[in-house]
């Protein structure tokens, strides 16, 4: 539980438009994805990589964590884009078309070279690898291994459903198996799960919807191609009043059951053991991340010791 | 870097602007702005920084201007210096 940072809401930022990366010290998300790939014509993918590496060092006084999505490494640009923007120092790179564990370590390898020239400690640029092919969906469990740099995999719903010739709805049912797939990879290793961007600006009440369903299937951070979005996604993912409140029941319960020398405790009527309080531990750090609360839930208040 | 040949970069977009260098014997730097009253000397003075930087020494520089920031200004000429041909 100790890398218990919150990626709720990750925006894109057209890496070409000056108008829009000069507002990211005043957008309210947790991250930014400065695009360099779907968001930049063809045309323009030169002077956007100058642009957004002029930027960022002007950029100094940081608020949030930058990502950089790069061109994917099967085009010419993608190296061009690596050597352009890290000497800016972003966070790290989200990496398209993740299709397989050997791509992630392609950057991996690529990153821990510029660390070296830059001086930099080897693994501090990040990974956010894309799940967004029914190759990578397969993968999936592979790649969320592939490097030690990863935050976690980030599902890509637009380009998914594109490979795999199908619509994307808003009440996303073709969306379950592949959603399923990211997350069993992403807590398998450990590392977050990113859902996808919610494409209709203008429908707030269907984002809703598709953010409460996500955070319900145990996603704990969405893409935005808005900053209109964050409101929301971060009211989905606040922790509600009473789960907290639950939870430091929980905790107090549990701490009481150890006293007694059980593992297993009652609590209004339902049964109170580990993974319960596993869970109570997960709402109160998110808790704490939001603010709501200053309890520090350690390794011995979930397990007890020995 | 040289211009060897005409190189454009940026839009007419809100705080961009657009730069088109051409060769010339001499160095000329032409400048329309959207506040162009109050902040032509300094967006003078970031132009001729970043052609020092590069070490461009002549050239006929065209900037039309919508507020771009400094970082806008610097990158969009970098950016139409390279398309010139100067590597």
């Amino acid at each position: 539980m100790a890398d218990y940072k919150l990626r709720r809401s990750l925006l894109y930022v057209p890496g070409n438009m000056p108008s829009m990366l000069q507002n990211i010290p005043l957008f309210q998300c947790d991250a930014v994805q400065i695009d360099l790939e779907d968001a930049v014509p063809l045309s323009e993918k030169d002077a956007a990589r100058i642009l957004v590496r002029r930027y960022l060092e002007n950029y100094k006084d940081r608020n949030k964590e930058i990502l950089v999505r790069i061109n994917g490494l099967d085009t010419k640009w993608a190296l061009d884009d690596l050597k352009a923007v890290l000497p800016a120092l972003p966070n790290g790179i989200r990496l398209p078309k993740a299709d397989s564990p050997e791509i992630v370590e392609r950057l991996d390898t690529l990153l821990t070279e510029y660390e070296e020239e830059l001086g930099l400690e080897v693994g501090y640029f990040r990974i956010l690898p894309s799940i967004e092919t029914a190759q990578g969906v397969l993968n999936a469990a592979k790649t969320a291994l592939a490097s030690e740099r990863l935050i976690g995999l980030a599902f890509g719903a637009e380009d998914y459903t594109a490979t795999m010739e199908i619509n994307r709805t808003k009440t996303g049912e073709e969306l379950f198996n592949a959603r399923m797939n990211v997350l069993w990879g992403a807590k398998a290793a450990g590392i977050q799960a990113i859902d996808s961007i919610f494409a209709d600006v203008n429908d707030m009440e269907s984002l809703r919807k598709e953010t409460e369903l996500i955070k319900k299937l145990g996603f704990t951070g969405k893409c935005m191609i808005n900053p209109r979005q964050i409101d929301i996604i971060h009211d989905v993912f606040a922790p509600k009043q009473e789960e907290v409140d639950y939870a430091l029941e929980v905790i107090e319960a549990i701490k009481r059951a150890r006293e007694m020398g059980t593992g297993v405790i009652s609590l209004k009527g339902k049964m109170i053991d580990r993974p319960v309080v596993v869970r109570a531990a997960r709402v109160l750090n998110t808790a704490r991340a939001h603010g709501m609360v200053d309890v520090v839930i350690n390794e011995e208040d979930i397990n007890g010791t020995e | 870097m040289k211009i060897l040949k005409k190189g454009q970069a940026g839009t007419m977009q809100s705080s961009d602007l657009m730069v088109v260098v051409e060769p010339a014997e001499d160095l000329i730097v032409e400048i329309e702005s959207t506040v162009k009253k109050q902040f032509e000397h300094l967006i003078r003075a970031k132009i001729d920084e970043v052609l020092a930087k590069f070490d461009t020494k002549s050239g006929r520089i065209s900037i039309n201007d919508r507020g771009a920031l400094d970082y806008a200004i610097e990158a969009r000429l970098e950016a139409a210096l390279q398309r010139a041909g100067g590597k």
